[in-house]
């Protein structure tokens, strides 16, 4: 665990469009939550709020797509620079329905 | 045991099966109870897809049996209400090439004659039915009548029922012996006590042939089995069962080794199920990802958008099966007042509520819809020397 008052690198990632620059080492989740976004992926049938569940990648609800990639889990991936990331309506697969 | 132990019907086993039993018999006014070593569907029921199918059956007694058991299931949706999930999405078989396609069209040609409602489509009208299906497939038969159910909703629900009709459910309890007096069965001893019921009727499935044995009769019942491959939830993108003219092959054969060919349908939670594996190794719960890897690959060539989509999870199970992939069903002539209601194979969910209407017809002494004697618990006896 880095020390808190040592200086820490910032990256640069998208969320949505937007540029956000967060700690280096954070996970995905942590950077949403610490831009004050609690809740990023909406469910499928109501459309309710989720993030942090479990936090240790069981729960498959704080899901992303990150470059691409869909159902990605925020609280085990880390930011690193560049990364494009889109939060998801249900689930990362709306553009397969019929 | 006092008079308050009494039952008319004692049900063994709460899967699918044992749960139409109880229900049908509850209906016919009947006194029951269903006793059940572990938990509701915690067997094969629990282990499957929920398959309603006429598509995969060939004219003869099974598909008599499935035919009035979609129109017990089209009920059955209406008096279970929607947590069943009930889904009469309908099933759709594709042939890979010419050869497959002029068997399938034969086969459903011959369900026609058998009052099957078959729609052959060709490769043209594929896409339409099922816009993410694969290129260059060769045609193929839609079934309106197939359909799905969430099986475990399905049983948990006709048992309550039952019980709101006066039957009564007693789980992680175990028959232990058939009781019998003067040649015909008196009741079932438990792990946790006992009943007295002039009926008694074997509903355990895969293990239903080790029940039988506790009464002290053979019954080849053995088990099957087979691997379902679950994806991440997805929104709708299939509708129909969708699976290969090759299953049908599989499903009917009397081979020993490993078979598997792909059946893809979507659930109402939006993961989609990929089954299904045959093999017979006895009760080996061992995983195997090299068929879990097969299945996944084979549905993948049915639906190629597929391979961009993550397995979360799969699952096993047992089928019963009989030596002639028929069920067993009705009275056994070597013990009065024993019934059996098992060994349906891969399709116990879509026969369960058949086999429940015939069991309570049978218990009641009215007659069934369809012929029994295919289903004869004695079928299998070596005929006696003279």
């Amino acid at each position: 665990m880095p020390e808190q008052s040592a200086p820490c690198p910032n990256v640069d990632i998208t969320v949505d469009g937007a540029g956000w620059s967060v700690p280096a080492g954070s996970s995905i989740a942590a950077a949403f939550v610490a831009r004050g976004h609690p809740g990023w992926r909406l469910t499928r049938r109501r459309a309710e709020p989720r993030g942090l569940g479990c936090g240790m990648g069981v729960c498959f609800d704080c899901l992303v797509t990150v470059n691409g990639t869909r159902g990605v889990r925020a609280c085990l991936t880390d930011v690193r620079e560049g990364d494009v990331i889109t939060t998801e309506r249900g689930s990362g697969f709306a553009d397969l329905a019929i | 045991m006092s008079a308050s132990h009494h039952r008319d019907v004692v049900v063994i086993g709460a899967g699918i099966v044992g749960a139409a039993c109880c229900y049908y018999l509850a209906r016919a006014g009947l006194k029951v109870a269903v006793i059940e070593r572990g938990a509701v569907a915690a067997g094969t029921t629990g282990a499957g897809e929920g398959n309603i199918l006429v598509s995969d059956k060939e004219p003869g007694p099974e598909l008599e049996l499935a035919q009035v058991s979609i129109r017990l299931w089209r009920q059955l949706g209406d008096e279970l209400g929607p947590d069943a999930e009930l889904e009469p999405k309908g099933g759709l078989v594709v042939a890979a090439g010419p050869e497959e396609r002029q068997q399938l069209d034969e086969f459903a040609a011959a369900q026609a004659v058998a009052g099957v409602e078959v729609r052959t489509v060709g490769p043209s009208g594929l896409r339409d039915l099922e816009p993410h299906l694969a290129d260059g497939l060769a045609g193929g038969v839609l079934y309106p009548e197939d359909m799905q159910v969430q099986p475990m909703m399905a049983a948990a629900l006709m048992l309550r029922a039952a019980r709101d009709l006066g039957a009564e459910l007693r789980l992680h309890e175990e028959v232990t012996a058939i009781e019998t007096a003067a040649g015909r069965v008196a009741g079932v001893r438990t792990s946790t006590g006992g009943l007295s019921a002039g009926l008694v009727v074997n509903a355990a499935g895969t293990w239903a042939g080790e029940l039988a044995a506790r009464a002290g009769l053979a019954l080849p019942v053995l088990p099957r089995r087979g691997f379902i491959v679950v994806t991440e939830p997805l929104p709708r993108m299939i509708r129909h069962k969708v699976y290969t003219a090759d299953y049908v092959a599989n499903v009917a054969s009397g081979s020993a080794g490993l078979e598997i060919s792909a059946v893809v349908e979507a659930t109402a939670s939006g993961t989609v199920l990929i089954g299904a594996s045959r093999e017979r190794v006895g009760f080996d719960r061992t995983s195997s990802m090299k068929i879990v890897g097969t299945l996944a690959a084979q549905a993948v060539r049915l639906f190629p958008v597929l391979a961009g989509v993550r397995a979360i999870r799969f699952y096993r199970g047992f089928r019963p099966y009989c030596p002639d992939h028929l069920p067993v069903i009705g009275s056994d002539a070597r013990l009065p007042g024993l019934l059996h209601a098992c060994g349906h194979e891969g399709a116990g969910v879509g026969l369960a509520p058949a086999t429940g209407h015939l069991i309570a017809q049978i218990a009641t002494g009215q007659t069934a819809p369809v012929s029994l004697a295919p289903f004869d618990p004695g079928r299998f006896e070596e005929p006696a020397r003279a």
